[in-house]
């Protein structure tokens, strides 16, 4: 019954997106009325797609086993979070619980621009409603987790056993989506531009926002994951350019690359074909990044095809890339300003080079994602590219990135002289050999790790300069207020910069200064890691309804004192035959200490420990919290507060004259910013 | 400042940019990928890419011959053979195995061959699949069958 219900339910959704980009595509140019219709198909999309998913959450908690997916994924014994959770568990759910995100943002799109570009939006409702389209396909036909099932089995065996491991399962799926699939309205919006050959101002500030919303997501999503594997794979890291970790950095290269270049359009009047590219290469590579890892195409290039998803999606991406290709050939003449650049010592060109490391970043990590396919669709041979390739090529140009971090919004627009080149460019240093001789006095030794301590140290010091840059101005109160105001898109913008530093300096010294041993302890056995003494006291079990766990303690000392008392732990799913250990991590600002069962036998006699010290890891969350915080700083609107000032300032310029920028660190208005 | 100054001075800019790019890319050609990829061998096909196994990087799929596991507890030094039915290798490695290791279980070994002819691991995943069944007399092992079921080959997979 339920299943019926859902099936219809997508069905219906289905015939509202194709209706609405029909729709969208044809009289909605032309009359007011067709618009408003679109839209309104646009949000009864959402509310269908929301429907369904709701119905197969209450399918989930209720038990149900008459519908494909909750036999699939459901048991009676998995606690109440993470039946929720099973949403979004598996292949089926997962697409269904995408069309639901899909539905939020073209709804919520549709909402937002409700009122403003009217030549614009029938092409970004059409093309946001064609992906709808494409999805509730998916969902209706090859993805469906609506199937009945005749004779309905008593349990289910409940998600794989590595998901339901940790909390993090809760956000991070859904935070990775988010982005995933917000990029849709960017792209939609970039096809729009084209259609019309304008990318206006009012259009670009829509561009840029679409951007950074999914842009925010993307960022968390991708660090969540990282945290996830370092919380619950217990092999100590956070990120190995595993296959599916790529797929999803890739379109936040491009996103990142893109919400720059579309600064220097809406400075310079230059760039929109090149970032209408950009938008769309990013939403490409989300599909991609989707085809990869759903498709189970990395588990064989043979054998995808065994399930109809994968060549639905690659279908998809196929068209979705002639598209792009025939959109670009045909309007981009349109969108080249007449503006140009008129020094390559200014800040645009810096933005110019960012792009082109970002874009060398994507095709890096492109060609090492995709290499092993080709070679074994080619050749079948089975390899892979180790992480040596990613590192040796990516850690460069990551380096390179951070420093234009720094050298960027050190220098001012338009035409500079050399002296003020310098006089903007050799302060920062000072930072930079700062954070070097930190580095160099705790014991950093590694190249690399020197000279990505040099450059986060200069970005650090540029970055923080210019977020206080309005408090050296007028009274001090004043200056507050227009910082969280009017400059508040520029702040946050040095924020998110503040943060991205932190976590590359994080990632930098957490991936060089690593100290780790392996050892078998039986009860009162002790083992040596770096300054510390581990001392297994024995272990306990602990029962819940769906696993058991076997709990060993280890107690840490330093110079004979206690300092934590660890509690790693192995947990035997009764759906699973084997173990599925959980890491015990002890994080301070310095280090965290990080250990992992290896094996326990039945009594706890004998423990086979796996322990580790990474330096910094904290850094890389509270990186992402500040990254998180600026991103909200810059995506909110400058509200009411913002306006009155604005206007005082016009009013009575001699009372609060902006003096002219020294270093060139211009601060005109709520233009300025760096995101 | 005249037009076609700075108009020259862009076309500089944009040949050093294009420069960096080439350079780049040749750094990708020349180095990158070739270098630096990961086999996914059995123990025949070790065997019979003969030298070329020295050196590079394997992914040895095989299964743990019965009697051949060494273990030192105080060192951590283990030693155990796997074989693919016909072929069999010496593996060594450092580390603590892993709950499930045990003789004739599906394991993944990363590492290269070595000159005196073992192969010298530094990572050791068990393979968890849960049909696994061990192979009848003289059978050979599907040792990419295995790799794909692997624990820890990309732990990733099922999350994302």
């Amino acid at each position: 019954m339920i299943a019926l219900l859902g099936r219809w339910l997508v069905l219906a959704a289905l015939a509202a997106a194709a209706s609405g980009a029909v729709l969208g595509f044809t009289a909605a140019r032309k009359s007011a009325g067709a618009l408003q219709w679109t839209r309104r198909l646009a949000y009864v999309f959402a509310l269908l797609m929301a429907g369904a998913n709701v119905l197969m959450e209450y399918a989930l908690l209720t038990h149900d086993f008459s519908v494909s997916y909750v036999a699939q994924v459901g048991s009676r014994a998995s606690p109440t979070w993470v039946t929720i959770v099973s949403l979004w568990s598996s292949l089926e759910g997962s697409i269904l619980f995408w069309g639901f995100i899909l539905g939020l943002y073209v709804a919520g799109a549709a909402f937002w621009m409700r009122k403003k570009h009217v030549e614009a939006q029938p092409w970004i409702l059409g093309v946001m409603l064609a992906c709808g389209v494409f999805f509730a396909f998916l969902i209706a036909g090859p993805a469906n987790p609506f199937h009945t099932i005749a004779n309905p089995p008593m349990d289910g065996p409940g998600p794989n056993a590595l998901l339901q491991n940790h909390i993090l399962m809760v956000v991070h799926p859904p935070t990775l989506y988010l982005g995933y699939v917000g990029m849709t309205v960017p792209f939609a919006v970039a096809a729009a531009a084209l259609f019309t050959g304008r990318l206006g101002a009012d259009l670009l500030k829509t561009l840029r926002l679409s951007l950074l919303v999914p842009w925010t997501f993307l960022s968390i999503g991708i660090v969540l994951g990282g945290w996830w594997a370092y919380e619950v794979l217990g092999w100590g890291g956070y990120w190995a350019w595993d296959p599916v970790e790529n797929a999803s950095l890739l379109p936040w290269l491009t996103a990142t690359a893109a919400i720059h270049s579309a600064m220097v359009v809406e400075r310079r009047k230059i760039l929109s074909g090149w970032t209408t590219t950009l938008v769309l290469a990013t939403f490409l590579l989300t599909i991609l990044g989707t085809f990869m890892t759903r498709s189970g195409v990395f588990n064989s290039v043979h054998s995808f095809t065994q399930s109809d998803i994968g060549p639905t999606f690659l279908v998809f991406l196929g068209m979705g890339l002639l598209f792009s290709v025939f959109l670009l050939a045909a309007r981009i003449g349109l969108l080249e300003g007449k503006g140009r650049i008129e020094d390559p010592k200014s800040r645009e060109s810096t933005f110019l080079l960012n792009n082109l490391f970002f874009v060398m970043l994507t095709f890096t990590v492109l060609l090492g994602t995709v290499f092993p396919l080709i070679v074994e669709a080619a050749q079948n041979r089975q390899i892979s590219v180790g992480e040596p390739y990613f590192n040796r090529m990516a850690v460069p140009l990551g380096v390179a990135v951070l420093f234009l971090m720094g050298v960027g919004p050190a220098l001012p627009w338009g035409k500079v002289s050399w002296k003020k080149l310098w006089s903007a460019l050799l302060p920062p240093a000072a930072g930079g050999v700062l954070a070097l001789s930190i580095g160099v006095a705790l014991g950093g030794r590694a190249p690399w790790l020197l000279v990505t301590l040099f450059c986060g140290g200069y970005t650090l010091w540029v970055t923080v300069d210019a977020m206080i840059l309005p408090l050296r101005r007028g009274k001090l109160a004043q200056s507050l207020a227009v910082m969280f105001t009017v400059g508040r898109r520029r702040l946050g913008g040095y924020v998110i910069h503040l943060g991205v530093a932190a976590i590359l300096i994080a990632v930098a010294v957490s991936s060089t200064g690593k100290v780790t041993t392996e050892a078998t302890l039986r009860r009162g056995g002790t083992a040596a890691l770096g300054p510390y003494t581990l001392v297994y006291q024995g272990s306990s079990t602990a029962t819940d309804p769906h696993r058991t766990a076997t709990i060993a303690h280890v107690d840490v000392l330093k110079d004979g004192r206690q300092v934590a008392s660890l509690s790693p732990r192995m947990n035997h799913y009764f759906t699973m035959r084997e173990p599925v250990g959980t890491p015990a991590v002890h994080s301070t600002l310095k280090e965290d200490l990080y250990l992992s069962v290896m094996s326990l036998d039945q009594g706890g006699e004998v423990l086979g420990l796996r322990a580790f010290i990474n330096p910094m890891v904290i850094w890389i969350w509270i990186g992402t919290a500040i990254l998180s915080l600026g991103a909200l700083l810059s995506i909110l609107p400058p509200g009411k507060l913002a306006g009155r000032i604005a206007l005082s300032r016009r009013r009575a310029p001699a009372s609060a004259p902006p003096p002219a920028p020294e270093a060139g660190l211009a601060l005109s208005s709520s233009e300025e910013g760096t995101a | 400042m005249s037009a076609s100054r700075s108009a020259k001075k862009m076309k500089w800019f944009a040949v050093a940019a294009l420069a960096i790019a080439g350079g780049a890319f040749a750094f990708i050609a020349l180095g990158g990928l070739g270098e630096n990829l990961v086999y996914y061998w059995d123990a025949s096909e070790m065997k019979s890419a003969g030298n070329k196994a020295v050196g590079a990087t394997i992914r040895l799929g095989g299964q743990v011959v019965p009697g051949s596991i060494q273990f030192d507890e105080g060192t951590s030094n283990l030693a155990f053979e796997v074989t693919d039915g016909k072929e069999k290798v010496a593996v060594r490695s450092v580390g603590v195995p892993p709950q499930m290791f045990r003789e004739n279980i599906g394991v993944i070994v990363e590492g290269t061959l070595t000159k005196a002819g073992h192969f010298e691991s530094h990572r050791l995943m068990v393979s968890h699949g849960n049909e696994y069944q061990a192979p009848h007399e003289g059978e050979k092992v599907d040792t990419h069958e295995l790799m794909k079921t692997a624990d820890g080959v990309s732990p990733d997979e099922v999350a994302r």
